[in-house]
């Protein structure tokens, strides 16, 4: 479904991503892991059409996404859920969820989507006129994550979705994560948090400094000697 | 005369002021909020506004075609500005823009000088008279000029109008959201060059309006008289919270209600009727706050909007700043 | 690795001298040929020089944009104006100064040289930078568009004040009457004072500060440099030298009114200023040369074609075209090394 090439992406003079390869198909959940600063966010910010690549390929279902701008490419099916949620602090729960789906073309299932979301996450019905900044963080995690689900998409960027949260918040919202994959979706997540996101993936690629330095099924990954000790701490 | 009159006059013209502060002050803040743009040139849209709507009516056409032909016209300036001017600049610091604000306004300025020589018009050019915005409204012993009560009224329905489109639409609520997270907003799919096509057009249109009814009160037109207009637009937006739409509205009536203030209160002394106040009292107000204190309102209301920005730089609705998603 | 030898030394001022030695041939050819029309051209030249020297001084080298100096070079232009005003003169065009203005009269001459000018010319700046220091102290702390803003709101409260100061000049009606004292000498004088001032303010540890929290006012403060007091120096410096320059033009054109001390002119300086680069001495010479150059041949096609305003758009779409694709001006924050032109393989003239 998604396929990066050899995909170069510069800050300026920063080189952040040096020509990194992965693939993802239907149905998986593929992740990436590494330590800050190796380029995963970048990666999710270049899919999504927050960054434009220097050089490589990025094709979707055979479309190339290096031309398109953010907007198109939302249109296509791919969602992104950015690091720190960047919720719209100022405006309510449901306005967020309404934004969600605000390029879709079929605007009566919207209000239906809206109670599908509810049903995932209960407390934000509860909190439906409330502005978003009002949220506590595990609320407002549940809220981005709804909030690019509207959109019905067929692949959605899940980045750091653990960020900042307390374990407790951390296994419920992994346990959201867990159901949406068995609903079928294609999910490529990017964790800092190795262990789960192992436990909870089909393959696995491992990044450092703008490369990806290991890859393969995340089984195999998480019994992987050098990816015990550098990431998961034993 | 009696004083509950004149306070009755002086409210009517504060809120009319107002309206028109808050038509032009919430033009400039839709831009700002998205795009961290002051459009200088703004003010320039009313002049030109004014400009299409004196030729129309020189050239003798009925009211309402003057009046689509002026919007239509202020609407397509306010569009290709921003095409032409701002599009190829986004994401310069901030006082590029502010600059390039300038520019465009010179080129508008100078343009319709040249228009109206060409035209053989004279400058400054006398707005034509409209019939239907001319004269005075009688309520009793109150006279309140017909354009004031139109300025008011045109204000209060365009804004409140305003308020339901941004809340109420799926437009609306996408300029919001690019006011408040442009990255974010281009994530939900959102056009940002429609959205900030759609600012521009709006804020032009009340433009338009505001200027058609700056030019019924001024009765005359000259290229360089939008600049005073943005300048307190600026300060009304700043004053109420700049950066949001309610912030600009409550800052263009506060701008109002204050110019009205300042220019009615120095005399105070000489028109309180007798006998109101102590004498001693009456003969101090004509002593600090003689008339001629008026003239130096536009100095006031500087002197208050440097204050605000020292501060309150919030303003009135004090809103925060927001942070840039990398 | 460079030995401040004497002759080194000597072989650096050579640019400079060389560059004096030809100004003041040229402006003694000038002078002796007695065309009127071409020496008062390089008369505002070279007021223009300076006043977009003293911007760049604030503008370009803090950062800090200030849209509000026109405003000191009308306090420099008023102020001068009525102390040069001989007694009797003052009298009857000023009948209602306050007592002790009405004695001062800065008309007299040592020799043949004008004392009473350039005393008050001096006098009138040190005034103008007091209101400056002031001024500065209350909106250095702002930043970005705000504080372009709030020296926009300077410059329309002094434009008020003047209007409504009938007493001192004269409200809106015509300020004339002023003695001619300016004329090719002082004028290149002063910017020659100037060029040398703002070049030692950029090259010395202040000038780096300025540089420094220009950028990224945060990431200054956060290795403990001061941003509040380079700030505050090149505004005062540079109001200093925008209300000279408003003493010169004063005395250059004799007549005036507050509506002279606008946005147009500020329009004007900014447009030189951009051109050239902002934080570029230099620049500021190239790009002030340019646009008088420019807009002074634009002026010579409006005339016959009756097409006036042509200019203006024609300067404002070349302001634009600058921006967008050459931000920093012609020359950026680079310099001409002058000082380099002597010296043998001592590096590209431009650095």
């Amino acid at each position: 479904m998604l396929e990066l090439r050899e995909v170069e992406v510069a800050y300026g003079n920063i080189r952040a991503l040096k020509g990194i390869s992965l693939t993802v198909a239907e149905g998986e959940l593929v992740t990436l892991i590494g330590a800050n600063g190796a380029g995963k966010s970048t990666t999710l910010k270049t899919i999504s059409g927050l960054l434009r690549p220097k050089a490589g390929t990025l094709l979707y279902r055979g479309q190339s996404l290096d031309r398109l701008p953010p907007h198109k490419i939302v249109t296509l099916g791919i969602s992104h859920c950015p690091e720190g949620r960047h919720l719209f602090g100022r405006l309510t729960v449901v306005e967020n969820l309404r934004l969600g789906a605000v390029q879709r073309r079929d605007h009566e299932v919207v209000q239906s989507d809206i109670e599908h979301i509810y049903k995932l996450f209960p407390i934000l019905q509860e909190r439906s006129a409330q502005l978003a900044a009002t949220l506590s963080g595990g609320e407002q995690q549940m809220l981005a994550i709804g909030r690019a689900l509207m959109s019905r998409p067929q692949l959605l960027l899940l980045d750091e979705p653990s960020l900042g949260l307390a374990p407790i918040l951390v296994e419920a919202i992994f346990d959201t994560i867990r159901q949406l994959k068995r609903e079928g979706a294609t999910i490529l997540l990017v964790e800092q948090n190795a262990r789960l996101a192992l436990d909870i993936a089909d393959r696995a690629y491992v990044m450092e400094t703008g490369h990806v330095t290991l890859q393969g099924p995340a089984m195999e990954l998480k019994y992987n000697p050098q990816v015990e000790h550098t990431y998961l701490g034993t | 005369m009696n004083l509950v009159f004149y306070v009755i006059q002086q409210f009517v013209n504060a809120l009319s002021i107002g309206s028109l502060y808050a038509l032009m002050a919430v033009g400039l803040a839709m831009v700002f909020s998205i795009l961290r743009l002051i459009n200088f040139a703004h003010g320039d849209l009313i002049m030109v506004a004014a400009y299409f709507a004196a030729f129309a009516l020189l050239g003798k056409l009925p009211l309402v075609v003057t009046i689509v032909l002026m919007l239509a016209g202020t609407v397509l300036v306010g569009l290709l500005m921003e095409r032409v001017a701002y599009r190829p600049i986004r994401g310069a610091p901030d006082v590029s823009a502010l600059l390039t604000s300038f520019a465009v306004g010179q080129i508008l300025q100078n343009g319709t000088l040249l228009v109206t020589r060409f035209l053989q018009k004279p400058n400054p050019l006398a707005f034509p008279v409209i019939g239907a915005l001319s004269g005075v409204f009688t309520f009793g012993s109150i006279t309140v000029s017909r354009v004031n009560v139109v300025s008011l009224l045109l204000g209060i329905i365009l804004l409140v109008l305003l308020s339901l489109f941004v809340t109420r639409t799926n437009l609306g609520l996408s300029m919001r959201a690019a006011a408040e997270d442009l990255p974010a907003a281009q994530l939900m799919g959102i056009d940002i060059n429609r959205v900030i096509a759609t600012a521009f057009a709006i804020g032009s249109g009340l433009a338009a309006v505001a200027g058609l009814l700056f030019a019924v009160q001024a009765g005359q037109l000259t290229p360089y008289m939008g600049f005073t207009p943005v300048l307190k637009a600026f300060i009304a937006a700043v004053i109420g919270g700049f950066g949001s739409i309610g912030g600009a509205i409550v800052g263009g009536y506060a701008l109002g209600g204050l110019e009205v203030l300042l220019t009615a209160i120095p005399g105070i002394g000489d028109i309180l009727p007798p006998g109101l106040v102590a004498p001693s009292v009456q003969a101090w107000l004509k002593h600090w706050l003689p008339s001629s204190l008026s003239s130096y309102r536009d100095a006031f209301v500087f002197v208050i909007l440097i204050l605000v920005l020292l501060f309150r730089p919030n303003g009135i609705l004090g809103r925060r700043e927001r942070e840039e998603m990398g | 690795m460079r030995l401040e030898t004497r002759e080194w030394r000597l072989k650096s001022a050579m640019g400079p001298i060389v560059a004096i030695l030809g100004l003041v041939i040229v402006l003694g050819l000038l002078q002796a040929a007695g065309l009127a029309f071409w020496q008062g051209l390089v008369v505002n030249l070279g007021i223009f020089l300076i006043l977009v020297l003293s911007l760049n001084l604030s503008n370009g080298f803090t950062g800090v944009f200030s849209l509000g100096h026109i405003g000191f070079m009308a306090l420099g232009a008023y102020g001068s104006a009525i102390l040069t005003l001989p007694l009797r003169e003052k009298q009857e065009y000023l009948p209602n100064l306050p007592a002790w203005l009405a004695g001062a009269h800065f008309d007299f001459r040592l020799g043949s040289f004008p004392l009473g000018f350039l005393i008050a010319t001096m006098i009138a700046a040190i005034l103008v930078s007091l209101v400056a220091l002031l001024v500065g102290l209350v909106l250095m702390r702002l930043s970005g568009h705000f504080v372009a803003v709030a020296t926009l709101g300077f410059l329309v409260i002094v434009r008020v004040l003047l209007f409504n100061a009938d007493n001192l000049t004269r409200g809106s009606r015509t300020f004339s009457n002023v003695t001619p004292y300016t004329n090719l000498w002082w004028v290149w004088g002063w910017a020659v004072l100037t060029i040398y001032m703002v070049w030692r303010i950029k090259q010395s540890s202040y000038g780096r500060a300025m540089f420094a929290q220009r950028e990224d006012r945060w990431a200054a403060q956060s290795i403990g440099i001061d941003v509040l007091s380079p700030r505050l120096l090149a505004f005062v410096v540079s109001a200093f030298f925008t209300a000279v320059a408003g003493s010169l033009y004063a005395h250059f054109i004799t007549s005036f009114s507050p509506t002279v001390f606008y946005f147009d002119l500020t329009f004007k300086v900014i447009t030189m200023l951009v051109v050239g680069g902002m934080g570029s001495v230099s620049g500021s010479i190239v790009g002030t040369v340019l646009v008088v150059g420019l807009a002074e041949v634009l002026r010579r096609l409006e005339d016959p074609s009756q097409l006036y305003g042509m200019s203006g758009i024609i300067l404002a779409v070349l302001f634009i075209l600058i921006i967008i694709f050459r931000r920093d001006g012609l020359l950026g924050q680079r310099e001409i090394a002058l000082d380099r032109l002597f010296m043998k393989g001592g590096g590209s003239a431009v650095e």
